[in-house]
């Protein structure tokens, strides 16, 4: 029987109060929500947190809203109910193409963005996701709030900029012009992690690509940012070719590891040829919502 | 810690440490071993029971995050000597052989007929993605909720 090591268990009943928690608990204090991440690795002893604070209550933190020019995902919002937003399928279809493959749906109903995220794990979809789609995260701590773009929130593999007493509760996606987005993933079977997934966004302005967000999952240590294909990319005309280029920048700038998923020149491989799908679905949906506009 | 929940519509409560997971609260405190535990991982879904009306995987939930929380298991389906229709279906179609995923797919079957009333095949199949049957190659549990869709259509359609 696989059960965690033993924890107090404390249920939060606002913000204030689990940061106030995690604040007085100190660092072996974690807080739980779908708990689909943290309660496995406590099985297997990876995490032994000596106290729990379940923030499952927080519905004020369960949310997709678009406010101040950008669409506002609260850090509970579950992946269901991310899959179901139309909200956020218009405007960032990326997340629904990765929603539709990130676990199972069972797991989905439970599941939340915001300990996706603080999970960091590199093979985990949304942090791809929220990458190339220049996402901001809010973090509050009982000093106030303060805002990180996903560059600065991962910090390595599994560690995010999220200190001690603070906890994650906002993921702000701004909204600008020309906007098209894609994630593509490759994976062995529902449940298993990527053998290799790319995130692709791209804003386009009168037929140049004005910004671009490329990441992937699954080829790394922790989630990888392909600053390099995005330099290429901004301010040309997108173009086959140029895709074939940030295709090749991504089977180098990745680095996978063989494992019963594939040895390594398949993944970069891999790695190569999502990502120019998802560059080029992603410009397709640009266009499309450019014409439809028009 | 005491873990208080609604389970197939009744109030218990028992004494629990908080690592107490739901599948073994259910099994052990509460004594009812329709549900099966699977393989602790969240991966084969033989756990499956539905938390305010959505399944989850009850191998990887806290007791204690149950609490004020309604819980249905695999022995809420049976009513006054009745089948529900979904085990109906999975009689009808010859969908289980050792019956060990059952009371999951079962569940997760019931879940999906209660929000969509007439899936399609793909639509079953993502819908019992989250389980794993070693025994049927899915095809007949397939046949099964889809036999019991028709089945409340018709009877709706008495109605």
């Amino acid at each position: 029987m696989q059960t965690p090591a033993p924890f107090e268990y404390e249920r939060a009943t606002s913000v204030e109060g689990a940061i106030a928690s995690l604040e007085r608990l100190g660092p072996e204090a974690r807080i739980i929500a779908g708990g689909h991440s943290l309660l496995p690795m406590m099985k297997l002893r990876l995490a032994s947190p000596q106290h729990l604070i379940d923030i499952n209550d927080l519905s004020e933190l369960a949310y997709v809203r678009e406010d101040d020019g950008m669409i506002k995902i609260g850090a509970l919002t579950r992946h269901v109910e991310l899959l179901d937003s139309d909200l956020l399928a218009s405007h960032f279809p990326l997340f629904r193409d990765a929603e539709e493959v990130i676990a199972d749906p069972v797991v989905r109903n439970r599941g939340t963005i915001g300990g996706s995220l603080c999970q960091a794990d590199a093979a985990e979809d949304l942090s791809a996701v929220c990458s190339a789609a220049k996402a901001f995260v809010v973090i509050r701590g009982k000093d106030g709030e303060r805002v990180v773009s996903m560059e600065d929130f991962h910090v390595g593999p599994y560690m995010t900029a999220v200190g001690a007493g603070e906890m994650l509760t906002e993921v702000r996606l701004p909204l600008f012009p020309g906007a098209g987005s894609a994630h593509e993933k490759v994976e062995r079977r529902a449940g298993d992690w990527a053998i290799a997934a790319a995130s692709a966004a791209v804003w386009i302005e009168g037929g140049t690509i004005a910004q671009v967000g490329i990441a992937l999952s699954a080829v790394g240590l922790t989630t990888i940012h392909l600053g390099r294909a995005e330099e290429l990319l901004r301010g040309k005309p997108p173009s086959e070719d140029l895709f074939g280029q940030a295709r090749d920048i991504a089977a180098e700038d990745c680095s996978p590891s063989a494992d019963g998923r594939g040895p390594i020149d398949y993944k970069r491989h891999l790695a190569g040829v999502l990502t120019q799908r998802a560059l080029r679905r992603a410009t397709e949906r640009a266009l499309r919502q450019e014409a439809t506009a028009a | 810690m005491n873990v208080t929940i609604t389970l197939n519509g009744e109030t218990v409560s028992h004494e629990v440490e908080p690592r107490r997971l739901l599948v073994h609260y259910i099994r052990e405190d509460a004594g009812l071993t329709g549900t099966h535990w699977g393989c602790d991982t969240s991966n084969c879904g033989a756990c499956v029971v539905l938390m305010d009306g959505k399944p989850v995987k009850s191998c990887t939930i806290l007791a204690a995050m149950c609490e004020g929380h309604e819980i249905r298991t695999v022995e809420s389906l049976e009513r006054d000597g009745r089948l529900d229709p979904v085990q109906e279906g999975f009689y009808e179609k010859h969908a289980l052989q050792c019956g060990f995923c059952t009371p999951g797919m079962l569940m997760t079957g019931r879940a999906l007929l209660d929000e969509n009333p007439d899936p399609s095949e793909e639509e079953i199949r993502t819908a019992i993605s989250g389980g794993i049957c070693r025994c049927t190659g899915y095809k007949n549990i397939v046949s099964a909720i889809r036999w019991a869709a028709d089945q409340e259509a018709a009877t709706r359609q008495e109605a």
